[in-house]
């Protein structure tokens, strides 16, 4: 996959953080405001696609990317399970899932319980997926044309 | 607000019949994006944010790799010529979409009124913010009550992915 003109690159500079730190914006801030983690795994990954749309294939550089992403992807989903392990710990091997944390405040950013730590584990794991399928397709499809 | 569902619903279906009936497959998955986005609107007029969210931006990804995968691949559809046969088909399927919308009908009589029962199911979720303390009802429902769901669905996306670089891989090496 070939990359596109100047101006596209140039732009891509600049939006592709703004959108990075909006999908982290939308997954801390999911116990509060409409979001969570499947939408802002989804919005990070699009500022994934979008730099390799914009810059097209490096491929050395994306390969190494790849095998990252799905590591992190792995260690997300085993993270999930930690959490749920150690809710069934901490309440006396009763409730699998249970909500262990301090509670605190309602409205606050830092309440809830466990629940935000859920939505970064969970943001992270849709992140590492959606970006994984599309940059396995351009690295083996390129790699197919060699 | 139902009429401009209405309007909603009808252009969704316009364009999936469309995508159905088109000659080449990009614009089959283009006018299919119709469906997508209209859902988005859908959502937004039956106050579900949460939900729009999550389907624009799907939307919008699934759109890419679907017309990657398309410029990867072939984009005309082979010709089918009339036989006799066919009709047949059609028949059958002209007979089964009526038994099933008059199935449909009955079923939907059943139910009570369109959003007239959603507080009984709702309210103990609602009453859930003091057990959760998550502001975002939604989020306390998805990650507290329903955490079993949530693992499951990670779960799926786990293996959609493993499924895609098996298959990915299987084909690389075959050409090398």
């Amino acid at each position: 996959m070939k990359g596109m003109t100047i101006i596209v690159k140039k732009i891509t500079q600049i939006i592709c953080p703004v959108i990075f730190m909006f999908g982290l914006y939308i997954i801390l801030h999911g116990h509060l405001t409409p979001g969570g983690g499947f939408a802002g795994g989804v919005i990070m990954a699009g500022a994934f696609i979008l730099q390799i749309l914009a810059n097209g294939n490096i491929l050395p550089k994306l390969r190494k990317e790849e095998e990252g992403l799905e590591f992190m992807e792995s260690a997300a989903i085993l993270g999930f399970l930690i959490l749920a392990g150690l809710g069934l710990l901490f309440s006396g091997g009763v409730v699998f899932f249970a909500n262990f944390l301090d509670k605190g405040e309602l409205g606050k950013l830092i309440s809830a319980g466990f629940i935000p730590l859920e939505n970064i584990v969970v943001g992270a794991e849709v992140c590492a997926a959606i970006a994984t399928i599309f940059i396995a397709m351009v690295v083996y499809k390129d790699e197919e044309g060699k | 607000m139902e009429l401009y569902l209405i309007i909603i619903l009808v252009l969704m279906i316009l364009g999936s019949i469309y995508s159905l009936n088109a000659s080449d497959l990009l614009s089959a998955v283009i006018s299919y994006g119709i469906v997508g986005f209209g859902l988005v609107i859908a959502f937004l007029l039956l106050q579900a944010p949460d939900l729009a969210i999550v389907q624009v931006v799907v939307e919008v990804a699934t759109l890419i790799i679907m017309i990657a995968t398309i410029k990867n691949t072939q984009s005309k559809i082979p010709k089918m010529e009339f036989k006799p046969k066919i009709a047949v088909y059609y028949a059958i399927t002209l007979i089964a979409a009526l038994i099933f919308l008059i199935v449909f009908d009955r079923a939907t009589g059943c139910l009570s009124e369109f959003g007239a029962d959603t507080m009984r199911m709702a309210q103990p979720y609602i009453d859930g913010v003091e057990h959760t303390k998550s502001a975002n009802l939604v989020t306390g429902v998805v990650f507290d009550f329903r955490a079993y769901d949530t693992l499951g669905e990670a779960t799926v996306l786990f293996t959609a992915v493993i499924g895609v670089l098996t298959i990915l891989r299987i084909k690389g090496k075959k050409d090398n």
